[in-house]
């Protein structure tokens, strides 16, 4: 009995011995994960810290190298021309070097320019222009009104205001815009948009107008056409102003409806001894685009008072054409165009020139694109040759 | 004629300055375009930091360098939300893209500072990006008809969804 007794207690005691070390041990490792959790909290402060330095590195770094939210920008465009027609010398010609330079002064009030150098090089004798084609500053009214005030290319047709060279097929700008319309055209004066709901937009324009004038050495003056009576904004008679209404719908997605009408007060700006002649042009269009096809089709007209204008028959202008393209994929696309144009519409002689244009585009990159086209021009004009060309954009 | 001219540059003088400009082209704010998407709930926002691969995918995407360093997303399961900015012809669209499983739930023009193009921003337009989703070569899987005269801005919005898919797919794949 006293054995069983002494080996309980020898046990027992080695038990409670054994409790009093296994307490100290969990007290130990508790000292030792709460450390590990101070540690680990540490960590994981200094973590959130490089974190954050690391961000403010990267913030400071992207808006260094940022300039999208700069408030001038630069922009450009450019095209170089290859043309070949029969019984015509073959030329080469880097027909514009564009720079756009625009300034934000404030959300609402910006400036746009446009400097181009036509031809090359500019000066005495030689056979470029140094151009201003814009220069306008433009203040929004509110979500839907905007002003502009200075020079602006006047809202008319499908090229004159976009005319960047990817943004459209054959290597030269078709001639009915140009001869008609004409493109490129800008004046000098104030315009207001109205974006009346969504996709219908209303622009009216008060502008210098034409001078189709010529003077002649013994200080008389001669009427001359609606493309030579581009003054250009250069010292530019403005006795006779133009006022100009254009309406566009694109509320349809791939659809785009517009109409423009212009009235002249008078092209020979009251110049010598001329019949009065005011004139009122009449431009509307249409692009349909589905898929990978679309079609462009413009009619424009003028029509001119004036005994000069109704003499030479030139006191009806008109023109239009039509053109389907299709794009194969983001590198190729074809077009054809048949066009035609008359200056002098108001006389019974064969003065309609007709066009026919066949061509593809080659995007090296969507804004450097390669071009190639086909016209064969008929009616008062007889001759077939072929163009190439590259342009781009930025 | 110039007293008419004297006459319409002084409305015109008058019609300005009685005008308090309001600030143009915000249609939509990134918190609230974010707040929208996740139903008034939205979550603290993520990173993703890109890789040069990353960068060389984007830059194929965009058709232009991309330079900045790290993008950031909102995130609830397999939902998303971006906030990504891209050029039209000279100044950035920003633009809200809210995205689900595979698809655009909803692509929304935010701020529009162009002075051409902002046709992109009405729902007639943009709601053709709702459930397109991206084929294998990063292109989007459905055509989506264009707007003449904004074609640049068109440009921006189809790459700002491709780039938004794709980006989805690397966040949902990291989670």
């Amino acid at each position: 009995m006293m054995k069983k007794t002494l080996v309980s207690s020898v046990f027992l005691g080695l038990f409670a011995c054994n409790v009093a070390v296994a307490n100290e041990g969990t007290k130990e490792l508790r000292k030792v994960i709460i450390e590990q959790q101070k540690i680990l909290e540490m960590l994981e402060q200094r973590l959130n810290d490089t974190d954050e330095k690391l961000n403010a590195t990267a913030d400071q770094i992207e808006s260094a190298s940022d300039t999208v939210f700069s408030s001038t920008t630069i922009g450009g465009y450019g095209e170089l021309h290859y043309n070949n027609y029969e019984d015509k010398d073959a030329v080469v010609d880097f027909h514009r070097f564009v720079l756009f330079f625009s300034h934000e002064f404030t959300d609402d009030i910006r400036f746009f320019s446009e400097f181009e150098l036509e031809h090359s090089i500019a000066g005495e004798g030689k056979k470029g222009e140094v151009e201003l084609e814009q220069a306008y500053v433009e203040i929004d009214i509110n979500n839907d009104v905007s002003s502009k005030v200075g020079l602006f290319l006047i809202p008319v047709g499908i090229i004159n205001e976009t005319h960047e060279p990817p943004t459209f097929y054959g290597v030269e700008r078709n001639g009915v815009e140009k001869n008609i319309i004409p493109a490129t055209w800008w004046e000098a004066g104030a315009s207001i948009n109205f974006k009346l709901s969504g996709g219908l937009a209303f622009d009216g324009a008060i502008t210098s107008g034409l001078n189709s004038t010529k003077k002649n050495p013994d200080g008389s003056y001669n009427f001359t056409g609606i493309r030579k009576g581009r003054q250009k904004v250069a010292k530019a008679t403005a006795e006779n102003l133009a006022y100009t209404g254009r309406i566009k719908y694109t509320v349809i997605n791939g659809l785009e409806l517009a109409a423009t009408m212009q009235y002249q007060t008078d092209l020979t700006q009251g110049l010598g001894d001329l019949d009065t002649a005011s004139a009122t042009l009449f431009e509307t269009h249409a692009i349909y685009q589905v898929q990978n096809f679309t079609v462009r089709a413009l009619y424009a007209r003028w029509d001119i008072d004036g005994d000069e204008a109704k003499d030479s028959g030139s006191d009806e202008q008109t023109g239009w054409y039509i053109e389907p393209s299709y794009k194969f994929n983001e590198k190729v696309g074809v077009f054809a165009r048949y066009a035609e144009y008359d200056n002098k519409a108001g006389n019974n002689a064969l003065t309609t020139v007709e066009s026919t244009s066949l061509g593809i585009n080659y995007y090296i990159h969507e804004n450097v694109v390669l071009k190639a086209d086909y016209e064969n021009v008929g009616g008062s004009k007889d001759t077939k040759g072929f163009n190439l060309g590259f342009g781009y954009q930025f | 004629m110039n007293k008419y001219l004297s006459t319409i540059l002084l409305i015109l003088f008058l019609f300005h300055s009685n005008t308090s400009y309001a600030k143009k082209g915000v249609y939509q704010t990134s918190k609230q375009f974010i707040q929208k998407s996740f139903l008034g709930v939205p979550p603290s926002a993520k990173v993703m930091w890109l890789s040069k691969e990353d960068k060389q995918i984007i830059m194929n995407i965009l058709s232009h360098k991309f330079n900045r360093l790290r993008l950031r997303y909102w995130q609830i399961k397999d939902e998303t939300v971006w906030i990504i900015n891209e050029i039209g012809k000279e100044k950035p669209i920003t633009i809200g893209v809210h995205l689900k499983a595979d698809y655009i739930v909803k692509l929304k023009v935010l701020t529009f500072r162009e002075s051409r193009g902002d046709e992109v921003r009405h729902d007639f337009f943009s709601k053709q990006f709702n459930h397109l989703a991206l084929t294998e070569n990063n292109h989007l899987n459905k055509h989506v008809d264009g707007i003449t005269g904004a074609t640049l801005s068109v440009r921006a919005l189809t790459k700002v969804a491709r780039l938004a898919l794709w980006l989805h797919a690397k966040a949902i794949l990291k989670t």
